[in-house]
């Protein structure tokens, strides 16, 4: 039997696919986030579905996680991008028109762009791209980002606490700078409402909930020489969400590099094993489909 | 055959993402070649895609190349029919090179392209990929041909065409087929010195004793040896595979025995012993598998393996070392029937970076070059695999010129009852994974010898390839594969390829091995060089018959070539065949029995101390902030961030201690936490020890002060040291020279003494021996270079401390005493002192109540933060505290627990071992006291706003004064590459 998404009761339904192919690796704690948040998770290979195995639609979320898709031959998210459009095209755009949800983190940022998804506009022309950091370097480090995305699922305030303005997550990339074939992209992006998350300098000291900060910024806190600092995107509906940060390893106060400090300072609470920037982004998309299937 | 080409180009030159690196070797080769290394004024990349196909058009060809070859916002593209042709006329002083895959190479892109071109429904066609260079500036033809072989291409399997001169590429060439001839190889009647002619030109590295033995092995069966056999054997017996030497008998002579002392085997006497002796009931499998494993909690063991990869390194830094890592962590997924990996360790050996390029001997790479290399081998393997590369430790010394070490570890984790694995007559033998090649063709027998100036150009084709998502892939199928049970053993391909992991696992049954039905990467290989290859990506299993087809379709599910190469038998026998000739029958009695073992006489010869000359050493006045920046700067204490940060060391989302602990620019941590399972808190803790320099003056000391800081590193950030495993990596020199080998026993003995006292047991380990590089009739053998690598269970990742200071006002605690041991310490090295002075000693009686009170005082969660002592001492440690933290602290030198002259310098800078740092809060002092009770301990000073660097000396008079930016700046700025 297939199990359509509006079969979905609660947030206790919703179901995940984290999606793998090739190269894919960091498939299992994006799942883990999920499914701390209360969502039923499934990893599934590519395979699977354009074998007919798995249809897209037995799930309320699809994300594409992190890693080296196809080795990214052919360019960062090129083949699994293609493959993606070629033979499931037409079932992808009717999950996003049904207003489903996409997350695509890091190399699922760069599947995203590639396939179009993101920015999801109807341009015959690929408007936008994501090109080796201005460093020629991968790196690993933590980064300061602006969430501005009200209508993003993903992005949106719990109910207990209110949306933090300025976040803490890791980046670990080569290729996350993200470029724009004219000026205007920018403008329609901006107008849109679709710049969803933007490194910005840090605040003084540990991060601050709610602290503001101003950008952009140069290196490293815009870690790659992104645009206007843009680190993540959505499509005009919001309902399609990609970033090079990763919030799958923030979930918990444990992997913040000053989570020491935090003890010494003002205790790590109870809710430290969910406490972490990037818990949110999972939390509040299956509350989401909570609320509205 | 006719193709059409598609070059792409970047829009902006800088945004390929291969140019900085590419840029950055070119100028280190053209400095290490003597003139200036901007000879290169411009430097282009683009790819070039050859497409073959009798449904080709323009059309089609502009559509895949949409589709899968260009980015629109960045990049342009050429297209390039068959008709035309091609007139590419260099502008002067510039040169456009095309680097191809030679016949019949595969090529992972090639791959990535087929598949995408099914996906568009574009089938029968033939792919082949390529790069092109255009290179501008003051270049000569042999600085030309040196960066086309060492930087654009590997000439092993990629041929280099230049435009305008001699032929065009031809991408679609095919490769000369093999063509079967069986060969025997005449032993019988053969000198000693013929025998050990055809040893060295046969590429075998077996001794002459070796040889005599195979010579009488045949000659008692009435028939010569095939050239597999002799393979089989000399791979087999390596001392890579076998480990002879440590194996051996040994006759020891030295001051700590006078009267001589022998071993049947000195592992077994010493390493093993200590486990033995512990044994700690925690430790689930030990020195028989390709890892060690421990307990972590009920249901997961820990897995833990480190292996060298020194002679591929020094000869392809960058292929060498990621096949390092892939091969590492091959032995992670052989462990058992296969632990995930979750962390790697990467610990390397350098010659000095800023060497001047006329100091490096002909043959070897500069160690600036090798650094890169190795560096981004380890980044690109690791990263792509996902697995976080986050512990480690670079050493700097010029003895490892020409023979860099680069030691590339692996933890896992494995379900407690997915340990045990056994081999049954009638299992099939599949081979998962990778394809076979030519790559790596006698590895194992390669390491087992020495370098020599020319290794560099003869031994290329020992260096293996790597394809880490290739590994990635068999990792996944085979996990899967584990959890419904569809084999009963698995091993590696690693050094001896095939012929070492059936040999293995057949030992006790028998195998027979039909060598037609592996997979090849491309024609021409003939049947020794399938069964010895060392390609990568390459596991082995026997799978009951009854699981074959379920374990094809799971492979098959997941894109991973899975082929029966043959079968398990019951008769102790290994058979190989080709195509229906049988090529090698060799007895498994004699493949791992036949092997002659002799005494090996070793001997070590104390170094006398000298009494010391603080007058002399210092001189007058010297200013000790001064020496502190120094020795913050000095390669080997300077901050590794260029690396760390390369590396992705979070992937896996379990990083809870990171490499680099502390705000801002951070300082370094003494040890890495993980937690290999998300859903719960307990930990593991990784760190290592290693003083190649105190081992030149005392071997034995340097083994106990490398055990003893292995334990600290974990300690330190809260590692249980009666939780707490050990392994042990021996690289040295020609063991054949018995005080050589005299080194290496003393320090074995240290190992051993070490870990029975701390109670914790050796659960693996390795040895590279024959380190050392000729040119001419000079050997530089590397010093003894031995490293401790250590894993801890922390039972609540929550109690775990970091070592950057928190807040002012708190006080310092310093645990352990302090010793005037100043030899081979970084405060001589700086100082050129030549004597000898007393190496820092272990005090096995004491010592292990301070690793234990610490971590008393740890988990009582009453230390703020915590560092160990080692490297530039005391002064180093509280320097980094406090620029990790930024916050300031003061210091007294008169509360230091102290012993020896009366000398700021050697309180200050004395490297003794097992001593700590903590950060108390003032009002959790008592509390800390009474936990820490009898051991040596007393609090030193306090933390402060200032942000500044304060140290009274043993007169009063504050003898160091430093800001905290400074200290930090000279700690980071070393290795900012």
């Amino acid at each position: 039997m297939k199990k359509g998404a509006t079969d979905a009761l609660g947030s206790t339904n919703c179901r995940v696919l984290v999606l793998r192919a090739a190269g894919t690796n960091c498939d299992e704690e994006t799942a883990f986030a999920f499914q701390s948040a209360g969502a039923q998770v499934e990893r599934v290979h590519v395979g699977a579905l354009l074998r007919g195995e798995r249809q897209l639609d037995e799930f309320s979320i699809l994300v594409i996680p992190g890693g080296f898709s196809y080795g990214d031959d052919l360019g960062a998210g090129t083949v699994l991008a293609n493959q993606l459009e070629a033979r499931l095209g037409a079932a992808l755009q009717e999950f996003v028109a049904s207003g489903r949800l996409v997350l695509g983190i890091c190399n699922g940022f760069q599947v995203l762009v590639r396939l179009g998804l993101l920015p999801g506009w109807d341009d015959e022309e690929k408007a936008l791209s994501l090109v080796v950091n201005d460093s020629g370097k991968f790196e690993d480090r933590w980064v300061h980002l602006r969430i501005d995305a009200p209508h993003c699922p993903f992005l949106r305030a719990s109910d207990d606490a209110a949306c933090p303005d300025v976040i803490r997550l890791p980046v670990a990339h080569k290729e996350g700078r993200f470029v724009v074939r004219d000026a205007g992209v920018v403008e329609r992006l901006r107008a849109g409402g679709q710049i969803a998350v933007t490194y910005v300098q840090p605040a003084d000291g540990p991060t601050v909930r709610g602290a503001t900060a101003s950008g952009p910024e140069s290196y490293p806190a815009n870690p790659n020489g992104s645009l206007e600092g843009i680190a993540g995107i959505t499509n005009p509906r919001g309902n399609v969400l990609g970033l090079m940060p990763h919030p799958e390893r923030f979930l918990r106060l444990l992997h913040d590099p000053q989570w020491t400090r935090r003890r010494a300072l003002h205790g790590l609470g109870d809710d430290e094993a969910t406490a972490g920037d990037g818990f949110r982004f999972f939390d509040s998309a299956v509350r989401h489909v909570g609320s509205v299937l | 055959m006719s193709y059409w080409e598609v070059e792409v180009r970047w829009s902006e030159p800088e945004l390929d993402p291969r140019r900085a690196e590419v840029l950055t070797q070119i100028g280190d080769l053209l400095r290490s070649v003597g003139g200036a290394g901007d000879r290169l004024r411009e430097l282009m990349i683009s790819d070039v895609y050859y497409i073959s196909g009798d449904q080709l058009s323009a059309d089609v060809v502009q559509k895949i190349s949409g589709a899968l070859l260009v980015d629109p916002v960045a990049q342009s593209l050429r297209i390039v029919s068959p008709s035309e042709v091609r007139t590419e006329p260099p502008e002067p002083e510039s040169w456009i090179a095309t680097v191809v895959q030679k016949p019949g190479v595969m090529d992972p892109i090639e791959e990535s392209f087929l598949q995408g071109l099914d996906d568009l429904g574009v089938r029968d066609v033939r792919v082949r990929t390529g790069a092109r260079y255009l290179l501008s500036g003051d270049l000569n033809d042999s600085d030309r041909s040196r960066i086309a072989d060492s930087v654009l291409a590997n000439p092993v399997i990629q041929d280099v065409f230049w435009s305008g001169e001699g032929p065009r590429p031809e991408p679609f060439r095919s490769a000369a087929p093999y063509v079967f001839e069986k060969r025997s190889v005449t032993l019988d009647g053969l000198s000693s010195e013929e025998l050990e002619r055809l040893s060295g030109d046969l590429g075998l590295s077996l001794k002459l004793r070796e040889m005599e033995a195979v010579r009488d092995h045949f000659a008692a069966l009435g028939r010569a040896p095939t050239d597999v056999e002799l393979e089989t054997l000399a791979q087999t017996w390596s001392e890579h595979c076998c480990h002879k030497t440590l194996t051996s008998p040994v006759h020891h002579v030295s001051a700590r025995f006078p009267d001589g002392n022998r071993t049947e085997n000195l592992l077994k006497a010493t390493i093993v012993r200590a486990t033995q002796e512990i044994n700690a009931p925690w430790c689930l499998s030990v020195f028989k598998d390709n890892a060690g494993v421990i307990a972590f909690d009920d249901e997961y063991g820990i897995s833990f393996k480190v292996e060298t990869h020194n002679h591929p390194s020094a000869i392809e830094p960058y292929g060498g070392a990621g096949t390092g890592i892939g091969g590492v962590l091959r032995d992670t997924l052989g462990t058992g029937l296969g632990a995930k990996p979750i962390v790697n360790t990467d610990v390397f050996c350098f010659g000095p970076p800023d060497l001047p390029a006329s100091e490096v001997p002909p043959g070897a790479l500069h160690p600036l070059r090798v650094l890169r290399g190795v560096v981004g081998g380890v980044r690109d393997y690791g990263n792509r695999m996902g697995i976080p590369t986050a512990s480690g430790a670079v050493y700097f010394d010029r003895r490892y010129v020409g023979n860099p070490i680069v030691f590339c570890g692996s933890v896992g984790i494995i379900p407690r009852d997915a340990i045990d694995k056994e081999v049954r007559p009638g299992d099939r033998i599949y081979v998962v994974g990778g394809r076979t090649g030519r790559d790596g063709i006698h590895g194992a027998t390669f390491s087992s010898v020495e370098l020599t100036e020319e290794s560099e150009t003869v031994s290329s084709g020992a260096v293996q390839i790597g394809n880490p998502i290739t590994e990635k892939k068999m990792l996944d199928v085979l996990l899967e594969a584990r959890r419904r049970r569809l084999f009963r053993c698995v091993t590696d391909c690693g050094a001896g390829g095939l012929s070492s992991a059936v040999g293995e696992m057949g030992e006790e049954t028998g195998a027979r091995v039909q060598l037609e039905n592996v997979p090849l990467k491309y024609e021409g290989l003939s049947y020794w060089e399938i069964w010895i290859s060392e390609a990568q990506e390459r596991i082995v299993l026997a799978v009951p018959p009854e699981k074959a087809a379920e374990l094809e379709a799971l492979a098959q599910s997941e894109e991973v070539e899975c082929t029966d190469i043959g079968e398990f038998t019951d008769d102790r026998r290994l058979v190989l065949s080709f195509h229906g000739s049988d090529v090698c029958d060799l007895s498994m009695e004699f493949l791992h029995g036949g092997r002659p073992k002799w005494v090996r006489e070793s001997l070590h010869r104390s170094v006398a101390t000298e009494a010391p000359d603080w007058p002399r050493w210092v001189g007058d006045g010297d200013d000790l902030g001064e020496m502190l920046h120094r020795l913050l700067a000095a390669p080997n204490i300077a901050s590794k961030e260029w690396i760390i940060r390369q590396y992705d060391h979070e992937v896996q989302g379990a990083s809870v201690l990171k490499p680099i602990q502390g705000v801002g620019a951070g300082g370094p941590g003494d040890g890495v936490a993980f937690l290999p399972r998300l859903d719960s808190h307990r930990a593991i803790a990784i760190g290592c020890g290693m003083n190649p320099c105190y081992g030149d003056l005392d071997p034995y000391r340097m083994a106990l002060s490398a055990v003893d800081e292995a334990v600290r590193n974990v300690v330190a950030v809260g590692g249980n040291p009666s939780h707490t495993a050990l392994l042990d990596n021996f690289c040295w020199g020609n063991t054949d020279r018995p005080e050589t080998l005299g080194s290496l026993v003393e320090a074995a003995h240290g190992c051993a003494d070490a870990a029975i006292a701390f109670g914790t047991p050796f659960v693996s380990g390795k040895d590279s021996l024959n380190n050392e590089f000729r040119v001419g009739d000079e050997t530089i053998a590397i010093p003894p270079t031995l490293l401790l690598s250590s894993v801890s269970v922390v039972d609540d990742a929550r109690s775990l401390v970091s070592m950057d200071l928190k807040m002012a006002q708190s006080v310092l605690v310093l645990v352990g005493k302090t010793y005037e041991e100043l030899g081979g310490s970084h405060l001589f090295q700086q100082l050129a002192v030549s004597d000898s002075a007393q190496v820092p000693d272990v005090r096995l009686d004491t010592a292990p109540a301070v690793h234990a009170r610490v971590h008393d005082a740890i988990v009582a969660g009453s230390v703020l933060s915590c560092h160990d002592l080692a490297e530039g001492g005391l002064a180093v440690a509280i320097a980094e505290m406090a620029f990790a933290g930024k916050v300031g602290a003061s210091i007294d030198l008169r509360t230091v627990e102290y012993d020896g002259n009366t000398v700021d310098a050697a309180v200050l800078f004395s490297e003794s071992n097992t001593r700590y740092l903590l950060e108390v809060e003032r009002s959790r002092l008592p509390e800390v006291r009474a936990l820490l009770g009898e051991i040596s301990h007393s609090v030193i000073g306090e933390t402060q706003d200032e942000p500044r660097l304060r140290i009274s000396g043993l007169s009063g008079e504050i003898v160091v004064d430093e800001g905290l930016d400074g200290l930090q700046s000279s700690w980071r700025r070393t290795l900012e590459l």
